[in-house]
Order: structure tokens, then C-alpha cells, then sequence
């Protein structure tokens, strides 16, 4: 279990690291959902009700798109010089890697989400209506669902031609329980309509059934040809 | 040839691409603390063997044998150096290093500067490895290959693009590591380097083992009559 934390928190560090010095995915992720916000003003002129049933929609469609972003970039880092080869060689555990790969993700879209919600909240005029710490589950589940799966199917696409196109094609359909849970909840909380406590359940179940999925099949994925 | 200290066995060792057979039940066994050389024409399996050798292509039928054991399980005893760098280009060459050696459970830097130094680089140099010459990315990439102190060693191509000054360094390296008892492999087409130093050539045609001297002119010319 050490050897597996320490693998994880060297793995993590070092993609903090290269993050760091290239920023390839974090300004193009915040470019790309800074855009949608602002397209999105233009687009819609809704009233303050209005907004409160729509934002969730917007929101989390946004964050999912810029999380792609992020995924691709997760795995492209280690096809330069082949570096995955020299994991794929060494007895670190392939689960390791799995997991550093994910709470990177984690971060990123977490760090995005964290600087995009003030300006969603002032672009739309938005006030939660309902109890707005529920949105703290919702945000912290529902990112975790979208980077586990998203880390676990850009591997998968690493070795395909079109592998960009490839992810959103297997992530989407397969996100749509976690999307519609988190839209749902944050509507729930922003027009007051009641709990969320129902939609944080059934993203919590999510995340344990993929989370384990993901864990399982990912040593197959690794060593995959 | 067989060889009563083998350190590696290969039994009709079949490895295909689709249809395409890049190893064709090549069958083998290899002495240890010798320096073997693989030739042979583009196409010709050497690199689809290493990359078996290392765990990284799992054969479609037939069995490796390394050290009695699978060689995903040998993974300690071998240290695999690519065509490419295997390492980050945004990082220094201490910091490629301190990663890697976290993987193989090896703490603190010592390791580390001592094989960095052993491949006459520096390792204090700040430098990340994306900046370095071909010729000091080939050393730094033999570093991280021979970091946890292996018994084998698998080497694609060492030498391309370096220039010959570099490649010789890189050769004398090889023997002393051959000297202290290293079993060595090494994929090249620039045999001519080697003479002297390596142990044994192995030619390979086709997917198979077709012939292997201890003169690489013998091997040579016999793979030239077929």
C-alpha cells in the first residue's frame, strides 16, 4: 500500500511539474470555457428564473468539454519519446498510475471549475435559491466522474488514429447518468425546488461502481498493444 | 546455440501483427555476461524480440524465459533502453532520474548523480533533457536504463544519431558494464562499432534467427549467401 502511495504521489508530482512548465492544459482549458460563457451571454438573455433552470445544463456542459481538453493532454505527455514504455517496464504498479493520472485531472478541472463558477454566477445573474452547500458535493462527485472515466477512456484511445475524436465519442454516452445528475442537482439548488440529496446519492453510487471499473480493467489497458 | 549458464530462453516465439509475422518461432537461448549484437536488415524482428525480451510485446504463441521467469516478473533484473528517449523533455536529466527511481522503490538522489556521472554527464545540469544533444539524451537515456542496477540490458539502436565520438563513449561504457557481468543486448545497424567488444552477433532475417558467430565478417557473409 506504501509503495503504491509513494508511486501515486511521485507519478502525481511529476505531472504537476510538466503542467507547470507547459501549461498545456490549463490555459486551453480556461480559454475554451471562458469562451463558452461569454458565447453563451450572447446567445441567451434569460431572466433571473429562467437562468436558475438552464445554468446547471450550461455549466456542467461547459466544464465537460474543458475537461476533454485536459484529458487528451493527460495521456499525449507520455506517448512523447514513448515515456509510458518506461513505466510499462518498471514493477510499479499500473493502479499507481491510474489514480495520479486522475486526481491530476482532478485538479485541473477542479481548478478550472473554482475560477469559472464566479464568472457563470455573474454572466447569469445566478443566487442559489435552495441550500447551496449541496453544490460542494455535486461539484467534488460529478468532477470525479467525469475525470475517472475520461482518464480510464483516453488511455483506452491512446493507440487509436483519431484518438481526440475518439475519447468524447466513448466518454459521452457513458457520462450521461453523471451529467444528468449533476445538471439536475445543481438546478435543484439554484431554483430552491427542493433537495438534491437524491441526485448526490446516485453520483456517489456512479463514482464507486466506474471508480472500481476503472481500477480493474486499467492494468489491461496499460499493457494493451 | 545452447549454453548451461543461460540467462534467457526463447521457445519457438511467435509474434504477429495481424497477419503480418514479425518473429517466426524463433527459438534460442542466450549465455549470460556475454554482449550479444542483433542485426539485421529493417524489418527484420530485432526490435519486435527486445521489445518481448522487455514485456512490451507479449508474444502470440511460445514462451520467454528470463532468468526462470516471465519477463514481466524479471522486470527488476532488466533495464530496456528505446529507439526513443523514454524520457520527459521538460525535465532535467536529475529529475527524469529521481522519477524513474521512485518506481523501482530507490530513494534519495546518490543513486541517481552516481549513473548520471557513470554516463560522463553531469548532474547538476539544469538544463531539461529536451535541450540536450542527441549524443547526451542517448548517455541519459542509458542512465535511466541501468538506474536500478540490472542484470540485462536491452538496447535498440544506442548508437543512431550520435555522432562517432559519442557512440564510441557509449560503446566503452557498454564493455565495462559487460566486464562487471552485465549480460548485454544490443539492436544496432552500426555493428561495425561493436567489433571487438561484443561477445557474440546474432543475424536475423525474416523473423528468425538465421545464423550467430562470435566473427561478425562469418556472420556476415553466411547471411549474404542465402
Amino acid at each position: 500500500m506504501s509503495l503504491l502511495r509513494s508511486i501515486t504521489a511521485a507519478t502525481l508530482a511529476k505531472d504537476i511539474r510538466l503542467e507547470w512548465r507547459s501549461r498545456d492544459a490549463i490555459n486551453s482549458m480556461l480559454f475554451f470555457s471562458l469562451l463558452v460563457v461569454v458565447i453563451f451571454s450572447f446567445a441567451f438573455d434569460p431572466n433571473a428564473e429562467e437562468s436558475r433552470e438552464i445554468a446547471g445544463g450550461l455549466i456542467w456542459v461547459a466544464f465537460l468539454f474543458a475537461a476533454v481538453v485536459a484529458l487528451n493532454q493527460t495521456w499525449a505527455r507520455e506517448l512523447r519519446n514513448q515515456v509510458l514504455d518506461a513505466y510499462r517496464v518498471s514493477p510499479a504498479p499500473a493502479t499507481a498510475l491510474f489514480v495520479a493520472k486522475a486526481l491530476g485531472n482532478f485538479l485541473l478541472v477542479s481548478l478550472l471549475e473554482a475560477l469559472m463558477a464566479p464568472l457563470f454566477m455573474i454572466f447569469y445573474n445566478l443566487r442559489p435559491l435552495g441550500p447551496a452547500w449541496q453544490l460542494i458535493p455535486v461539484a467534488i462527485l460529478g468532477t470525479w466522474a467525469l475525470v475517472v472515466n475520461g482518464t480510464f477512456f483516453a488511455a483506452m484511445s491512446l493507440r487509436t488514429r483519431s484518438r481526440e475524436i475518439m475519447l468524447p465519442l466513448l466518454l459521452f454516452p457513458i457520462s450521461i447518468p453523471a451529467i444528468q445528475s449533476m445538471v439536475e442537482a445543481t438546478r435543484v439548488v439554484l431554483s430552491g425546488d427542493g433537495s438534491a440529496r437524491f441526485w448526490i446519492v446516485l453520483l456517489l453510487t456512479y463514482d464507486v461502481v466506474f471508480t472500481t471499473a476503472c481500477l480493474a480493467l486499467f492494468e489491461t489497458i496499460l499493457q494493451a498493444e | 546455440m545452447t549454453d548451461s549458464a543461460s540467462i534467457i530462453s526463447l521457445s519457438n516465439l511467435i509474434k504477429q501483427f495481424g497477419r503480418f509475422a514479425a518473429l517466426r518461432g524463433v527459438t534460442a537461448e542466450f549465455a549470460a555476461g556475454k554482449f550479444h549484437v542483433i542485426l539485421g536488415d529493417n524489418g527484420a524482428g530485432k526490435t519486435t524480440l527486445l521489445r518481448a525480451l522487455a514485456g512490451l510485446a507479449q508474444p502470440t504463441r511460445g514462451t520467454i524465459s528470463i532468468l526462470g521467469k516471465e519477463p514481466h516478473d524479471a522486470c527488476r533484473q532488466l533495464g530496456y533502453m528505446a529507439h526513443p528517449s523514454l524520457l520527459y523533455d521538460e525535465m532535467s536529466g536529475m529529475e527524469n532520474l529521481r522519477y524513474f527511481a521512485r518506481l523501482y522503490e530507490i530513494s534519495g538522489d546518490a543513486r541517481c548523480e552516481q549513473v548520471i556521472r557513470s554516463v560522463r554527464l553531469d548532474p547538476g545540469l539544469a538544463r531539461p533533457v529536451g535541450q540536450y544533444s542527441q549524443g547526451m539524451r542517448q548517455r541519459m537515456s542509458l542512465a535511466r536504463a541501468i538506474l536500478h542496477d540490472p542484470e540485462i540490458l536491452l538496447l535498440d539502436e544506442p548508437f543512431s544519431n550520435v555522432d562517432v565520438h559519442s557512440a564510441q563513449e557509449i560503446v566503452g561504457l557498454l564493455k565495462e558494464m559487460r566486464d562487471a557481468g552485465k549480460t548485454i543486448f544490443v539492436v544496432t545497424h552500426q555493428a561495425s562499432l561493436l567489433q571487438g567488444v561484443a561477445d557474440e552477433f546474432i543475424w536475423m532475417q525474416a523473423g528468425q534467427i538465421v545464423d550467430r558467430t562470435a566473427d561478425f565478417h562469418a556472420g556476415f557473409s553466411t547471411v549474404g549467401k542465402q
